[in-house]
């Protein structure tokens, strides 16, 4: 076992794909400022001087582009892995995402293949307004042939982006740029937390792997399972803290393959579930997965299953916490599902 | 095979009268001051998440600006759009609450510093999506042609956005169609970190339209009078149906991307440099001390910017907050 640092989630990200470059010479990074610059979030910094400017390099502001010839890289051996600088800039790729990387796959019969890691800063609590904020995660996962990724903490980051990298198949790698540098309760109004309070700030510095598919189960609880991911774990957790329910809280990790073993014996359990999304929610990723709890658990349910996510509208700019799922509208939900 | 198409003339720099060109002067002065103020209040708090100023560009808008009819022309641009609005007539006071987030925004407070709008001075936009405003622009350019309203487009996009796809899939429309519409680039010589020989493998971007037949112009964006030059004869190019025309605007920006971009990717000394020797709104005073204005004059100007500046950042941030229930108006027509 590697020695371990203290890291924040950009360092955690860093030292993943510096790991993984240093075992693998297959790896490429590219993205918009990903080199010279070190990224947007400086999440590549230093990885230029390191490999060189033949496997770290600066694209053209062209997403389409960036995701196209990763795919062609990733057919030809190669393991790219693409930036898309923020995730409100991946629609133009989308076409290559969806119709080339998923695909390429299934329609070679398993011949080619695209295994690209897509990273992207995504979500909102940064005021970026609409096209700095959204959590698409949702397009991604009604896509065949893809799997998403979203972390939690720098642990997670590090070993779950080692996993996506050395993944034989695409993944979409969302990050939650909000807490980059720290874990964020909600509430906004109070002082940012660094990561280096968080025990998941200990990074080893070496090797490790996060199994993609595998669910954490962040807190042990039998009154109501709270299904989360990223930003909103952190939310969650504040929320049980704070109003002392006896919650089972499960951060998902990967969304897609899911860990759908560990929800069910959860909710089997507790017999209610809360799941928690950024993303707007009309057909976003908690209608599957209330679709799936109410498929596998409906016997044990004793509450309808309750989402708490972003409203149905763009992401706003001045009423962004009016946007956001923070602690209010979770504290009433969880009222809500045990009164039942 | 160039040769033997009709091109736009050789531009000439206007020539402009002391009342013209001290409004230039005014209107530069106006945006570096909102500008200078806008960094302050984002330095405060006031203004949060992403703010990209237009410190050094000045004269690009302006010039560009004076030549359009406002009423009659559309504008569209990308994120970095305040002094475009400025340049275009529009309230500093709007603006600035607009960047503050408050409901007597320009956008009512739902669009923020890189998504602003105003139908009144025919401007759409203020867009966080690198160079998707260029499609649009064509699809304006088109709407001018359908209705016969006489009226042309300006597309604004950088040099960083001259690399997306479909920029180049507009261009080409809009030679095809013969549409109204002029492709201003802005050329301020970085996208964010990246300098334009770093991306661009063509870096002379005025040939961009070349392959589309598209007309390339070159000019100096930190000469006002220059810019005026090139876009009249842009303008009339374009509004005798000839199709589209390509500027290209060699300018810079003295402050980072946005304002969280330390710039670390550029000398302070190039910085200096372009301060020193280009900056538009010096060279455009030393224009009109020939002209005989003096300095009494551009002072007083100067205070009365100051002031004007001043009450847009007082009315900014007196301003109230929108209501809660205005996050869900707007998204469809009706409510769902």
């Amino acid at each position: 076992m590697s020695d371990t640092r203290t890291m924040n989630m950009i360092q955690a990200i860093n030292s993943a794909i510096d790991v993984c470059m240093g075992r693998d010479p297959d790896i490429i990074v590219t993205g918009e400022d990903v080199g010279y610059f070190g990224g947007v979030f400086k999440a590549t910094e230093g990885l230029q001087r390191k490999y060189g400017k033949t496997r770290v390099f600066d694209t053209p502001i062209t997403e389409c582009g960036i995701i196209g010839v990763a795919v062609g890289m990733a057919a030809y051996g190669l393991r790219p892995v693409p930036e898309i600088q923020f995730a409100d800039y991946i629609y133009p790729a989308l076409d290559q995402i969806v119709s080339e990387a998923a695909r390429l796959r299934y329609r070679s019969a398993g011949e080619f293949t695209a295994p690209i890691t897509v990273r992207s800063p995504f979500g909102g609590g940064i005021f970026g307004g609409q096209t700095h904020s959204q959590s698409p995660e949702g397009i991604f996962t009604h896509v065949a042939g893809l799997k998403t990724v979203i972390p939690s903490t720098p642990y997670d980051a590090k070993g779950l982006l080692i996993s996506a990298i050395e993944d034989n198949d695409p993944v979409i790698f969302f990050e939650p740029k909000r807490i980059y540098n720290g874990p964020f309760d909600g509430h906004y109004d109070r002082p940012v937390t660094p990561w280096a309070k968080h025990p998941a700030s200990a990074v080893p510095e070496g090797h490790y792997r996060i199994p993609l598919g595998k669910a954490s189960v962040v807190r042990a609880g039998e009154a109501v399972t709270i299904l989360a991911y990223g930003t909103m774990v952190h939310v969650a957790a504040g929320v049980i803290a704070d109003t002392g329910v006896d919650a089972e809280l499960i951060d998902l990790r990967t969304l897609v393959p899911l860990d759908i073993e560990t929800i069910v014996a959860s909710v089997e359990k507790t017999g209610r579930c809360i799941v928690v999304h950024e993303a707007t929610k009309t057909s976003g990723f908690g209608a599957e997965l209330s679709a799936l709890v109410q498929e596998h658990c409906f016997h044990s349910l004793e509450a309808p299953v309750q989402r708490v996510t972003g409203w149905d509208t763009p992401y706003p700019h001045s009423l962004e916490w009016a946007y956001f799922p923070g602690p209010v509208r979770l504290g009433e939900a969880i009222k809500r599902v045990m009164e039942e | 095979m160039i040769a033997n198409r009709e091109r736009p003339g050789e531009p000439v720099r206007h020539v402009a009268s002391k009342e013209e060109l001290l409004e230039f002067y005014r209107q530069m002065l106006l945006i570096r001051r909102f500008e200078e103020k806008a960094g302050q209040l984002y330095g405060l708090g006031l203004i949060g998440g992403f703010c990209h100023l237009y410190i050094g560009q000045e004269a690009v808008a302006v010039g560009i600006q004076s030549a359009l009819e406002v009423g009659k022309d559309s504008v569209i641009t990308g994120y970095r759009d305040h002094g475009h609005m400025l340049a275009y007539g529009i309230d500093p006071k709007l603006i600035m609450a607009e960047l503050t987030g408050r409901v007597a925004g320009i956008s009512r407070g739902k669009g923020g510093s890189m998504h602003m709008f105003s139908v009144e001075h025919g401007f759409y936009g203020g867009h966080g999506i690198v160079g998707a405003q260029v499609s649009l622009g064509t699809g304006l350019a088109f709407a001018h042609k359908y209705k016969g309203d006489g009226g042309i487009n300006v597309a604004y996009f950088g040099d960083g956005a001259a690399n997306q796809g479909q920029v180049s899939e507009s261009m080409n429309m809009a030679e095809l169609w013969k549409l109204p519409i002029i492709f201003v680039i802005e050329n301020n010589q970085y996208a964010m970190g990246t300098s334009v020989n770093r991306s661009s493998s063509e870096d002379q971007l005025f040939r961009r339209g070349e392959s589309f037949r598209v007309p390339g112009i070159q000019v100096d964006g930190m000469d006002v009078l220059a810019v005026r030059g090139a876009t009249n004869t842009a303008v009339e190019w374009v509004r005798a149906g000839k199709g589209p025309v390509l500027l290209e605007l060699k300018t810079y920006r003295y402050r980072g991307h946005s304002m969280s971009d330390p710039a670390k990717y550029r000398s302070r000394d190039e910085v200096q440099a372009v301060r020193e020797k280009s900056d538009p709104i010096e060279a455009a005073k030393r224009e009109l001390d020939a002209l005989g204005v003096g300095e009494d004059e551009l002072k007083a100007l100067d205070k009365e910017i100051r002031k004007i500046v001043a009450e847009a950042a007082d009315f900014a941030e007196e301003s109230p907050e929108p209501e809660l229930s205005d996050l869900h108006t707007d998204v469809l027509v009706g409510q769902y």
